[in-house]
Order: C-alpha cells, then sequence, then structure tokens
C-alpha cells in the first residue's frame, strides 16, 4: 500500500468502514511508514474529540411540539396521495408477477451461456478492450448505457468494500448484448454481465467452477447477473452479497 | 404497508413512532446546514412535512437516512432561496474541492501527530460550521449523525469514493482550524 491510498484509507479505518483483510494492510502500512502513523494518530484525536464533544443540537421543545401537532391535520390533505399510491402499487404487483414467470432454460443453452461468458472475460483481457467507458464514477458509468442496451443495468461503487469499480462495456451472450460491469480486487477482474433472460431466474447466488474461472450467477429485479473471474469462490460470493446489500439500500433510498 | 387497514390513526402513529425520534438528528443537519437557528427550525418542519407526504413511497430500510435526505434538498431549495443559484452551489463545491488540494500535500509534509488540547463544544461548533458546504455536509454527516459511508453516498447523491476524500479533507481542514484555534495568542 502506498502512502497516497494509505492517507484516505485510514480515515476508513478510524470509521471502521474496512473489512478485516484492508484493516490490516492499512495497519501494516502504518507499522512502517512514520508519517502516516502520525496522520493516523491525528484524525484519530479529531474524530474522538467530534464525537466525543457533545455537538449535537437539541430540537427546541415548541418545534417538536408543532411537528406533532401537524401530524394528525396532515392526513386529510394526504389521501389523495394515499389513493396514488395503492394504485402504484397495483402497477408494481403486475410487474413482480411478470418478473417471477419462470424462464426454463434447456441444460445446453445454459452451458453455452456458461462458456459465451468466460470467452467474453477472456476476450475482455487479451484484446486490451477491457472497458468502453472507463470511469469508477457509477453516475458516468451508468448513462453510458443508455441507448446501447435495452436495460438499466444496475452500476454499483463497492469501493469500500474492496472492489473497485473500473468501467462497462457493451458485450454479447447468446447472441444478445449485454452489460459488462468491470471491478477489480487487488489484481483480479471481475466481469459482471447483466441482461435480461441470460439463463435462469436464480432467488440465491450460486457459485460453480467451469474451465479454471469462477461464475458467480444471480437473479434480482428480473435481471440475471453473472460475475466471472479467477477470484477464489469466497471473495467472489462476497462480491456478490456486498452487491445485493448495495442494490437494496438503493433501491430502499 | 404495515399501517394499511389500521386507517388515518394507524398512519399517524406509525409515522410519529418511526421518524419522530430522529428530530434531533434532522434540526442538528439543519443547524450545521444553514448556520442559522430560525431557518433550521422552519426547514425542520419542511422535511417532516414532506417526509409525511412521502411517507408512502419509504420501501423500508434504515428511515434516519431516508429523512436526512429529504432534509439536505429542503436546505438546498434554502440556499437557493437565499439568492444563491443552484449552477453556483453546485460550482462552489468543485472549487472547494479543487482549493483543498494544496492544503492537503500541505499538511502530510508536516503532521502533527500530537493529542491537542480540547476545546468547548461551542468552539468545535463554530469551526465546523466554517468548513465549505461539501465537506461540513459530509463530516456532520458522519461523526455526528452517525451515518456509514455507504448512506452518506445515497443522501448526498455521490460515489463512496467521493465521500472518502470529502471526509479526509474534510478532516484535513478542521485539524487545521483547530490547531490555529488552539495556538491562538
Amino acid at each position: 500500500m502506498t502512502c497516497e491510498e494509505a492517507e484516505v484509507m485510514l480515515h476508513a479505518l478510524i470509521d471502521d468502514e474496512l473489512d478485516a483483510g484492508h484493516a490490516r494492510e492499512v495497519e501494516a502500512h502504518v507499522a512502517q511508514c512514520e508519517r502516516c502513523a502520525a496522520q493516523l494518530a491525528a484524525y484519530r484525536d479529531l474524530h474522538q474529540a467530534v464525537q466525543g464533544g457533545n455537538l449535537r443540537y437539541a430540537a427546541p421543545a415548541s418545534l417538536r411540539r408543532s411537528i406533532d401537532r401537524a401530524v394528525p391535520s396532515l392526513v386529510m390533505t394526504n389521501r389523495r396521495t394515499l389513493l396514488k399510491g395503492f394504485a402504484l402499487g397495483g402497477v408494481v404487483s403486475a410487474a413482480a408477477a411478470a418478473s417471477i414467470t419462470l424462464v426454463i432454460v434447456g441444460a445446453d443453452r445454459d452451458k453455452r451461456i456458461l462458456g459465451e461468458a468466460i470467452s467474453a472475460h477472456l476476450r475482455s483481457l487479451q484484446a486490451d478492450h477491457l472497458t468502453d467507458v472507463l470511469s469508477s464514477d457509477q453516475h458516468t458509468v451508468k448513462p453510458w448505457f443508455n441507448g446501447r442496451i435495452d436495460l438499466a443495468p444496475p452500476i454499483i461503487d463497492l469501493t469500500a468494500e474492496g472492489f473497485t469499480l473500473i468501467g462497462g462495456r457493451l458485450d454479447f451472450i447468446d447472441g444478445k448484448p449485454v452489460a459488462a460491469i468491470v471491478y477489480r480486487r487487488r489484481v483480479h477482474v471481475i466481469n459482471l454481465f447483466v441482461a435480461q433472460g441470460m439463463g435462469p431466474a436464480l432467488p440465491a447466488p450460486k457459485v460453480e467452477s467451469v474451465q479454471g474461472f469462477n461464475i458467480l450467477r444471480w437473479s434480482d429485479q428480473g435481471l440475471n447477473l453473472l460475475a466471472v473471474s479467477d477470484l477464489n469462490p469466497d471473495e467472489l460470493e462476497e462480491f456478490g452479497t456486498k452487491f445485493e446489500q448495495a442494490s437494496r439500500s438503493t433501491h430502499a433510498g | 404497508m404495515a399501517y394499511e387497514g389500521r386507517g388515518d390513526h394507524g398512519k399517524t402513529e406509525h409515522f410519529r413512532a418511526a421518524v419522530l425520534p430522529y428530530l434531533d438528528d434532522v434540526y442538528t443537519l439543519a443547524r450545521y446546514l444553514l448556520r442559522n437557528a430560525t431557518d433550521a427550525e422552519d426547514a425542520a418542519q419542511e422535511c417532516y412535512l414532506r417526509a409525511f407526504r412521502h411517507f408512502e413511497t419509504f420501501r423500508g430500510g434504515p428511515i434516519k437516512p431516508w429523512l436526512l435526505a429529504i432534509l439536505r434538498n429542503v436546505c438546498r431549495a434554502e440556499y437557493a432561496r437565499r439568492g444563491a443559484l443552484l449552477g453556483l452551489v453546485a460550482n462552489n463545491l468543485d472549487e472547494a474541492e479543487d482549493a483543498t488540494e494544496g492544503l492537503w500535500n500541505e499538511a502530510q509534509q508536516s503532521p502533527e501527530a500530537e493529542t491537542l488540547h480540547r476545546l468547548d463544544s461551542e468552539t468545535m461548533q463554530r469551526l465546523i460550521a466554517q468548513l465549505p458546504d461539501a465537506f461540513r455536509e459530509a463530516i456532520v454527516l458522519r461523526e455526528i449523525n452517525d451515518l456509514s459511508y455507504r448512506e452518506i453516498a445515497d443522501v448526498t447523491a455521490v460515489p463512496v469514493g467521493t465521500v472518502m476524500s470529502r471526509l479526509a479533507r474534510a478532516r484535513l481542514l478542521l485539524r487545521t482550524a483547530w490547531l490555529t484555534e488552539v495556538k491562538k495568542p
């Protein structure tokens, strides 16, 4: 780890945002770098002073009372909104019903999809054509796919979780265009392919080993997601879990 | 939804129980963002009004970040009302990030590891209030509202990487201001 990396990561260490592996990396760097050790001590001191400094403001009692009193009278004015909410619920239910219609795929087609995913992964590494859009910013990568593909792939920044977003690319699997989102974990590249109807709907992520690569597959919101990498199965599963967690919190927000 | 079938009373009670406990968090963020007690009260009130109006669209998960995102939108509207056009606000954020580049490097050359003399709450609040918008927002959400990086990214609509760099710079600026404060004659 370089000083430049450590200087940002030490904040994540202070904030308890690093997994055990990354925390060890930062601590190892700090142990042999006096300058970064000084930074860590200084920012820890600041963190403690701010957290323990009683810096919150208490809401005035009059504000609390006026909000509390306003709530019941809001109900009447919101009846219309509430009804609109129910109508929307109907549309959402219909969409959900459509997406659980299982796509039954023959075993041969499934094998072909896995084979093509690995080929696409290998092509991306060999031909110096890893990404069409090179950016670690999800708000740059996501719009790039607009008009290029018939779906809005979930682009999620997992830098803090140790999976760096590299960019995106258009690829083809099973004769259809798919979104390829590229991440890096240390020296390992992860290609995450996203498409509709690319294999069966899988409620839970599943890791399989094919031709020496690990493949993690799952489905979400009617999309098929397929991650290919030479990363070990445990960390690839961790990638899937972190991706799903982040994806869920994005929908919730 | 949980309050369906329980009627208006059910909704009211559900809303009260879910969001009223966060009033201090909402008010605190409003105080730091707007730097004015009266405006902060107005913003908190408007935030709860909007939260109630959109409560049907809340899809579960932690409610505090959802509420703080609404408050942040209210505060941005208030910035606009104060005469700063939204475009200018956005430019200021970018400039602020560039402007700290020099400071950042400077501090790397002279790290100060010593434990600084603690200041009283009011002075610390004032030092935080003086930070530029993007950094003030990041550090208050992290240290005072106790949000995770992911939650801050969602509330402020930027990537987690940006949250990390803003927080690093916010702490550098605050540490520098603190150092200046304790060394005042």
